[in-house]
Formats: C-alpha cells, structure tokens, sequence
C-alpha cells in the first residue's frame, strides 16, 4: 500500500466515523432528520451551503474549465455570487412560509403555496430527474479522484462502489447531521489544499501569478477573454442570471435554507459567501498552469488538469491528502443531495397515497428512498456513457423551470394560480428535455438570427415560454379556481 | 426609503452582466490578474459591500431577533 492510499483511506475511516457519530444524543425523527429540527445555526448553515460551491465539480471542474474553455470557466463563481445577492431578497421569503407551514422540503413548498398536490408531485420528480446527474457527477468524479490519487491502486468504480457505501450508511443513520459534521472537515481540508496548489504551483513553475498569466496570454491568450461565438458573452450572461435564480432552487440548496434557525443567520451568511467563493480563483491558476505544464489533454480529459499536476510535482503523501480532499468534496454534497431528494419524495408522493402515515413510517420511507436513489445514480455510475453529460447540462435547466412558480408564490396565486404554474413547468421543462436530446440552437428555428442571440442559454428561453404559458393558462382558468374556492366555502358553511 | 434598500441588490448584477462587455479584455493587468478576470473577482467583493449595506439599511434587521 503507498502513503498516498493509506491517507486517503485514514480519511474515508474519518468521514464515516463523524457521519455516524453526528447523530449521538438525538432523537431522530422525520424534522431531525430532514433539517436538522430547523435549527441550525450561522456556521452550519454557511458550511453546508458553500459546501455546494466546493464539490468535486469545482476541484475538478473548475481547473478543468479553465484548462479547456479558459475564462468561460468564470461564469463558475459569477453565477454563485449573484445567487448569493439573489438570495438575500428570496431565502427569507422561503424560509419565513418553511417555517410557519411546517415544510421540509422542495416539493412540499409548492404544494402548500399553491394547495396543489399535483403541483407537490411534479416538483418533486422533477427535482429528482434533476438530482441524479448531479450525484452522478460527484460518484464518477469521486471514483477519477481516488483512483488517480492512489496511482491506480483503486480502480474507479471500486472507488465509485466505496464512496457510495460510505454516504448510504451515514445518510441512513444521521440524516442532514452527518453531512454538517463532515461538511467541517471538508471545508478545512479542501481550503487548505486548494489555497496551498494555486499559490505554490503558479510560483514553482512560473514564478509569481503575474507571470503565468504572461506566459498563458502568450501561448493561448484567447484563454483570457469571452469569444466572439460560443460561449460569448450573451452565453455567459444568460448562463449566470439562469443559474444564479435556480441555485436555491436545487433541492439541496432548498433544504439547507429550511434547516436554518433564523433568518438572519441567512442573511448574514449571504454577505460573506461571495467572498468565500472567490478561493475558486486558485483552482483556476491551477487550470491556467496546467495549460502550459501538461498540455495535450483532450475533451473531458481536461478534467484530470488539476490531478495530473499535481501527481508531476509532488510526492505520494501529498497526492494522498489532495485525493482525501477530494473524497470528501464528494461525500458530502452526494449526501445533502440524496437525502434532500429522499425526503423531497416522501412528502411529495408517499404522503400524498398515505396521507395519515405515522412520523415513524414517514422516516422508515425516507431512507428507503435514500437507498433507492443512491442505487439509481449508481447504476448510472457505472454504465453512464454519454447520456450522462446531457443530463448534467439539463439539471439547472431543469430546475430553473420552477423559478416562475416560486417567484408568483411571493406575490400572488392569483396572477400565476396552480393550473398555470403546472402548465408552464411542463412547457418549460418539456423544451429543455427536447434541446437537451436534439441539441437545437435558436438558429434551426430562426435561420436569420444573429449568433449574439443564439449562444443565449436555452433554459433562459425556456422560461420566457413558460411564464407566458403559466400567466395565460391561469388567466382562462380564473373561474374554476373561484368555482372551487366557493364550493369549499359552502362545504365550511354547511 | 430604506424599505427599498433592497434595490441595491440590482448593482452586481449590473456590473457583471451589463457592463461585462467593457471588460472583455486583456490588458491592463490589475494586481497580477488579467482584466477580465480582475473585473470578475472585483464584483464578487463589490457583491459583499452591497449585500452589508443592505443588511445595515434593511429595518427588518433592526432590534432584538424573533425566533
């Protein structure tokens, strides 16, 4: 066994330990479970919400980004600060109606903003078609991590199959409390390396920042601005604000929010991410670095950018507490995740077949739920060809279709009532499937148009489309709404 | 008026979407970063201040919280 396995293995050994222990003490039932009681606090709620900016996407990711497509790779932190401004204006909203109408989830936020259980069951499916690429990302990202860390030692999908385990039992046993505890851990120890390679390798190979970037403007200096086509501007533009709206909108995000214990805990927590976010930019002089040092990786290749560096100047002990690092960005992400879209089910579809279900049967199907969706992404895992890559660009095209529906829950369920709002994420969510399998641009339907309008992101189409639906639909449905709402009237006054 | 504090919120999105373009560019080099990405990193502190300010303003956070 070499040093670089044995640390990555000592981590894993640490990361089950804190997940099963975090739960000591507590009497676990659904909320507990869940959101943690709705009482976390600043720190907590802070480490889980910046762990989704730290994922395996970003250690691989990022660097990987900025290695194949250059600034493009920006629209990473660009997008998570915006989210963050934005949510300074929605997360107490959210949080206030959590907390008032007893919500735990995503699905069942809109089934009692919209007293629709249809609504509920919808949202809930399409946070799950959402989710699974996402864990699937972080398993295959897990199993590149480990396996190259441990030069070789580990194949991939043993690594897949081990992190995968390791997530399953702690998520069973400590619901949310397990991925706070091991968020900690995380947090420390990716901040550390990350911080350590951008600052030493950029200094090791080129002698100062300034000057890999000199040495990047003349190699590859269209690494350093937007392109005129492709990912251009209005790509980059439309790509943020779309994903800024739908980055609270991810079930994960939506559950963290929930297991706040105040909202001014949110609020402050808002002010400080966006600088919290900006040691991205060390994964990125690690990516511009690797143009230079390793170049020649090809397509998703340039993922492994930050790895293969690293592996080139340093020893194994190092490696193997880059590949712990990178271990647990996956873990706990995966965790938040399948147990916000485990819960998100139960009380999107199982309380709606089981309406008096007791809190024990409701906790009983949540982790049956877990296992369930931990098995999905996983047969994904390891058979996932390229579907898999038009699933992950689907995801924020998909939940973003529910931003319309959220934003009309603030103001007003008449404007936007329950039959518009499931006609418009049906008709946005519909065309973001159909573009995700047929690839079309605008230019296949408008052959005239100019590229600045065809790079815009199709998901930002797609929402324009849905809202008009969702506002004309509930327009010609006024009626049997007030048709409804009267007839319960009369029923309360018989 | 400072119940439209909130409004604020509109500068960082301005600056990184809107004026964006003027800043797709290479030179001048900003504290060892290239413009661009300089202009980036500059909106993503910009975002902080905007967001304290707002907390500052905003009556809601004032006096003792309720739990």
């Amino acid at each position: 066994m070499n040093a670089a396995l044995l640390i990555i293995f000592i981590v894993a050994a640490i990361a089950l330990y804190l997940g099963i222990r975090a739960t000591r003490g507590k009497d676990m039932n659904v909320n507990e479970f869940a959101v943690g009681n709705k009482g976390f606090g600043t720190l907590f709620v802070f480490l889980l919400i910046a762990g989704e900016v730290y994922t395996t996407f970003t250690f691989l990711g990022g660097s990987g980004w900025a290695y194949s497509n250059g600034s493009a790779a920006y629209y990473v932190p660009a997008y998570i600060c915006l989210a963050y401004v934005l949510s300074y204006w929605i997360i107490p909203k959210i949080w206030r109606f959590a907390k008032k109408h007893d919500v735990i989830s995503q699905p069942q936020y809109f089934l009692k903003s919209y007293d629709s259980k249809a609504l509920g069951l919808v949202v809930a499916f399409i946070g799950l078609i959402a989710l699974v690429p996402y864990i699937v990302i972080q398993l295959k990202g897990l199993g590149i991590i480990v396996s190259e860390a441990s030069y070789g030692a580990i194949s991939p999908l043993m690594a897949s199959t081990i992190g995968a385990a390791i997530v399953t039992i702690y998520v069973t046993i400590s619901g949310i409390h397990g991925s706070a505890w091991n968020a900690v851990l995380k947090d420390i120890m990716i901040l550390f390396v990350i911080v350590f390679l951008g600052t030493y390798i950029p200094y090791h190979y080129f002698g100062g920042i300034p000057q890999l970037f000199e040495a990047v403007q003349s190699v590859k200096p269209e690494a350093l601005t937007f392109a005129s086509e492709g990912y251009s501007i209005p790509w980059f533009v439309s790509t943020i604000i779309l994903n800024a709206f739908g980055f609270y909108l991810l079930p994960q995000s939506f559950t963290v929010v929930i297991s706040a214990k105040s909202e001014r805990a949110l609020k402050k927590n808002a002010i400080t991410l966006p600088l919290y976010t900006i040691l991205i930019l060390f994964a990125f002089f690690i990516g511009f670095a690797a143009i230079i040092q390793v170049p020649g990786l090809q397509g998703a290749e340039g993922d492994l950018s930050l790895l293969r560096i690293t592996m080139q100047t340093f020893d194994p002990w190092f490696v193997g507490i880059v590949g712990g690092a990178g271990l647990l960005t996956a873990l706990v992400p995966v965790s938040v995740m399948v147990m916000s879209g485990a819960v998100g089910l139960m009380t999107g579809f199982y309380k709606l077949i089981k309406p008096e279900s007791s809190d024990r049967q409701q906790l009983v199907v949540s982790k049956v739920f877990v296992l369930l969706i931990i098995l999905i992404a996983y047969a994904f895992t390891i058979t996932g060809g390229n579907a898999l890559a038009i699933l992950n660009i689907m995801s924020y095209g998909l939940i973003t279709q529910l931003v319309p529906a959220l934003i009309f829950s603030f103001f007003s369920t008449k404007l936007m009532n329950k039959y518009g709002a499931i006609a418009g994420i049906l008709t946005g969510v519909s065309i973001v499937l159909f573009n995700a399998i047929t690839s079309f641009k605008l230019v296949n339907v408008f052959p005239n148009i100019p590229s600045a309008i065809n790079d815009i992101n199709i998901g930002f189409v797609a929402i324009g489309i849905n809202i008009l639906i969702g506002l004309t639909v509930s327009f010609v449905t006024k009626n049997l709404i007030l048709n409804e709402n009267s007839q319960v009237a009369e029923k309360i006054a018989q | 008026m400072r119940k439209y504090a909130q409004l604020l919120l509109l500068i960082p999105f301005i600056g990184l979407c809107v004026l964006l373009p003027l800043a797709n560019r290479i030179e001048p080099y900003i504290l060892g970063m290239p413009f661009l990405l300089f202009w980036v990193v500059l909106w993503m502190i910009l975002s902080s201040v905007t967001l304290l300010i707002v907390y500052k303003l905003d009556p809601e956070n004032e006096g003792s919280e309720v739990e």
